[in-house]
């Protein structure tokens, strides 16, 4: 009997721990959703008790059923005929026994068939669902759409779509990259104009699109004639027809399992979705930073799944007369592997919870204008703190996958590269992570501006004075955030005294800092509520301020010859 | 129309995950040390009244004979689809081998009564019997297929059903009402998170005595569908001579724990020779003949 979720006492832990009092309360109306539902919660425990025997469900599903199936989805993936894409026989069984379970609308109003989840409880289950199948995440998550159209649409949408999507019977994609616009979707091209009917038509190519075969498509588009930026897209929502044409499937170098399409838009009617020109400033950045979370939470998965491979393949492995796990070198990996894992999921849920409450004192703002004004300063400084922490969150969850699943094969030796065993699948899967929705370079560029600014010194300084924290381990905490500072104002005088390219030379240097610091500091408070966790706690720290100190050295360096003389350098 | 099916369940200590101390001395089963579960086959059972019921229309109701927290195998079985659950449960029961048991079972049947179907797993994994559906059937002289697959149809007052037989299958039709035994020839769907949350708040009456205020505990229940029904030995009108230790004819003289050294098994080629080879041996030590 396979469990995720009871097998994994650091997932367990962090359900146990993570303080969504708010958020739920917040979500359920003070609970008065449960006089319309008979299965809403009736307060924080009841609502906690179902989160839980829920995660379990999927635990059971994922560990029982999906993850066996995995390697022949692999192996096999979708078929692509006549226009027509037909998921692989064990895909489909996986989304129906999801269905059966009742999590495909996870985070969905219960007036539309969802179960109003918080994001947290979500991701916990996207984890799940990709340390199993890592494709089948990318199916299961493209709920962030239905959550979009909620958000975004009309009353009258809403109700026509969101059921479907909801009980599972419909599925969705997000088109948004084209041939020529990848990370820089302000030059999205295609075009939608409105006929001599009133009703908009869609017409151009959209390309990399994931489960592009959907029937309900929400599409970046350009409907503002002759605009070049960001100002002139709208959001459209349109469905599978004629004119929308599949005209390739990709093959790829992982996530076999779901379809990754190139589309056609002939002539494709089409519904805006909320206002004209919002599309990219507003829609596709809520869209986006939703997906970045899940994509996080995908990468978390697979790093746990490579994990786990590794750890099982060096205590059965036996060279030297000795498993491999006994020696130096191996358990260094294993213990540096498990402590990332930990660091990411730490980081996951920290930031789901800034996210959902973002989400929950933003709702209470929008619906009641005359709000406190300690609502409105919830509500900005989640804003705030969801801006910098979602994109530090996939930074550090995608690279950290990369590295489990490269030292998952690793430690597999020879036999790692073999397709006889996951570790290569893992290594696969884990490398899209760290591109799609945004590579780690943007995520960097999407982070460093909250950094220089500061976000996130309220939480610092609740932690930094919290006098139940191991001291000695606060300290070296304390001693990086000095420097850190430090090496903040320095980036600042150098780009504004000298090149202004330093600050985005030394971004990422910066925001993995800022990690550091954030992190150690979020694993230092919870191995102040279970002992067993100091280990991991005083790993990171440990291992932290080595490449602290590295990034700070670099950044102190004030060195400007890669911006001088690059170009020498790569064409030389 | 719509069918009342009832599915006959069973809490067993999981004796396929066996920990280290899973028996006691005197080599009966610890069921402390064991996690109680659904009994595998039983949810077979039940998967098949819940495909029923997504095919035909159907109230399916889960019963059980067994201990006051044998309830929580009635939980389970609500959060994956069943609409109504009974325990039965009552110190008179206790002690009860194949016989009493279904007897017990059958004048539960009678209670719930009106229906269409009974299911039972084949057997239970902590006495591997497959005596009690069988027996069941007997006593309400109803028409029974063992080792059900599946059902190809059920239509007015008739069922086609496919049953394992060595080496391949059968397609049985039978009158309704009717009683089945199922073996493991489907997939058990999960439980369902709607369900989930909704029902982990059912309870029986004795669960609902526990409640600073029991009434209007059960009052709530009652106004929201999630009591489980609880009946005693005189609410189902069993004889209380033919139930629990009183009604159980079989007594366990001694049990053995059997393992088999390499000794004492051979492997027999499959071929005509092997065969032949075996029987003579067979005939040689008068196991034959």
């Amino acid at each position: 009997m396979s469990n995720f979720f009871t097998d994994n006492p650091d997932l367990m832990f962090a359900l146990d721990n993570v303080d969504l009092a708010d958020v739920v309360a917040l979500r359920e109306e003070n609970y008065t959703q449960a006089n319309e539902f008979d299965f809403a919660p009736e307060n924080y425990e009841d609502a906690k008790d179902s989160y839980k025997r829920v995660l379990s469900v999927i635990g059971e599903v994922t560990g029982e059923r999906i993850a066996p199936r995995a390697r022949q989805v692999d192996e096999e993936g979708p078929s692509f005929e006549n226009g027509k894409v037909t998921y692989h026989p064990l895909t489909v069984q996986n989304i129906e026994d999801l269905k059966a379970a009742g999590v495909m609308g996870v985070m969905l109003p219960r007036r539309f068939g969802g179960l109003n989840f918080p994001n947290t409880i979500y991701s916990m289950m996207t984890e799940m669902v990709a340390r199993a199948d890592a494709s089948l995440q990318n199916l299961v998550s493209l709920q962030d759409i239905a959550e979009t159209i909620n958000d975004f649409a009309s009353e009258e949408q809403k109700q026509r779509y969101l059921p479907g999507f909801a009980s599972g019977e419909d599925d969705g994609s997000m088109d948004l990259t084209e041939p020529d616009s990848g990370s820089d979707l302000q030059s999205v091209r295609l075009r939608a104009f409105k006929g001599p009917d009133g009703k908009w038509y869609l017409n151009g190519m959209k390309r990399f699109i994931t489960n592009g075969c959907a029937k309900t498509h929400l599409v970046l588009a350009r409907s503002v004639e002759g605009s070049t930026d960001g100002r002139g897209l709208s959001m459209f929502i349109c469905q599978a027809c004629p004119e929308l044409v599949v005209r390739r499937v990709e093959h790829k170098l992982g996530i076999h399992g779901v379809a990754t399409v190139e589309l056609q838009y002939n002539n494709v009617p089409a519904e805006l979705c909320g206002r004209e020109r919002f599309g990219l400033i507003k829609y596709v950045m809520s869209l986006m930073n939703g997906a970045r979370v899940a994509i996080s939470a995908q990468a978390l998965g697979i790093a746990e799944a490579a994990y786990r491979a590794a750890r099982q393949y060096a205590s059965e492995r036996e060279q030297f007369k000795s498993s491999i796990d006994k020696f130096p070198a191996i358990y260094e990996m294993l213990a540096k592997m498990k402590t990332k894992v930990t660091a990411s999921r730490t980081l996951m849920y920290e930031t789901t919870k800034v996210v959902d409450l973002r989400y929950s004192y933003n709702l209470l703002l929008e619906k009641d204008k005359t709000v406190g004004a300690d609502v409105k300063e919830k509500a900005k400084f989640y804003d705030k703190a969801a801006a910098v922490l979602t994109p530090m969150c996939k930074a550090l969850c995608t690279e950290v996958a990369n590295q489990v699943a490269y030292d998952c094969i690793q430690i597999h030796g020879g036999t790692g590269y073999m397709h006889d065993f996951d570790a290569e699948r893992y290594y696969r899967d884990a490398r899209i992570t760290n591109i799609y929705e945004g590579t780690t370079q943007l995520q960097v560029v999407a982070a460093i501006g909250g950094i220089m600014q500061r976000v996130l010194e309220p939480i610092y300084e609740q932690y930094f004075a919290d006098t139940t924290l191991d001291a000695g381990l606060m300290a070296k905490i304390k001693a990086m955030y000095a420097k850190h500072l430090e090496a903040v104002a320095f980036t600042k005088e150098i780009s504004n005294t000298k090149n202004g390219e330093y600050h985005d030379l030394r971004a990422r240097n910066l925001v993995e800092n800022e990690t550091f610091i954030f992190v150690g500091t979020m694993m230092l408070r919870d191995a102040a509520k279970d002992a067993k966790r100091m280990c991991l706690a005083e790993r990171y720290i440990l291992d932290a301020e080595h490449d602290f100190e590295r990034n700070y050295q670099v950044i102190m360096s004030g060195d400007l010859t890669t911006i001088e003389k690059h170009r020498d350098v790569i064409d030389y | 129309m719509s069918y009342t099916i009832i599915v006959f369940v069973k809490q067993v200590p999981d004796t396929q995950n066996i920990s280290g101390d899973a028996m006691k001395p005197d080599g009966t089963v610890n069921r402390q040390a064991l996690p109680a579960i659904f009994n595998p086959e039983d949810l077979n059972a039940l998967e098949l009244a819940l495909q029923l019921k997504d095919r035909y229309g159907a109230k399916v109701v889960a019963a059980t004979m067994g201990p006051p927290n044998a309830a929580e195998v009635l939980r389970d079985a609500l959060c994956r689809g069943a609409d109504e659950a009974v325990l039965l449960t009552d110190r008179a029961f206790a002690g009860a081998d194949t016989l009493a048991t279904s007897y017990a079972l059958t004048c539960c049947a009678k209670a719930i009564g009106n229906f269409d179907l009974i299911l039972c797993g084949r057997q239970a994994i902590d006495g591997d019997t497959a005596q009690v559906g069988p027996q069941i059937a007997e006593k309400l002289a109803l028409p029974q297929i063992s080792y059900v697959e599946n059902v190809v149809e059920m239509e007015g007052k008739s069922v086609t059903a496919r049953r394992a037989i060595e080496g391949g299958y059968e397609i049985l039709k039978s009158p309704l009402p009717a009683l089945f035994t199922v073996i493991d020839a489907n997939d058990p769907r999960p439980k369902n998170a709607v369900r989930i949350m909704k029902y982990k708040k059912a309870k029986t009456k004795s669960e609902a005595s526990k409640a600073a205020d029991p009434a209007a505990e059960m009052a709530k229940l009652e106004a929201k569908g999630l009591v489980i029904k609880e009946w005693s030995a005189a609410d189902v009108n069993a004889d209380v001579n033919r139930i629990g230790f009183a009604g159980s004819p079989t007594k366990v003289k001694q049990i053995m724990s059997v393992v088999l050294a390499a000794g004492d098994y051979k492997s027999v080629e499959a071929t005509e020779a092997g065969v032949s080879n075996l029987v003579h041996e067979l005939i040689e030590d008068h196991t034959l003949g």
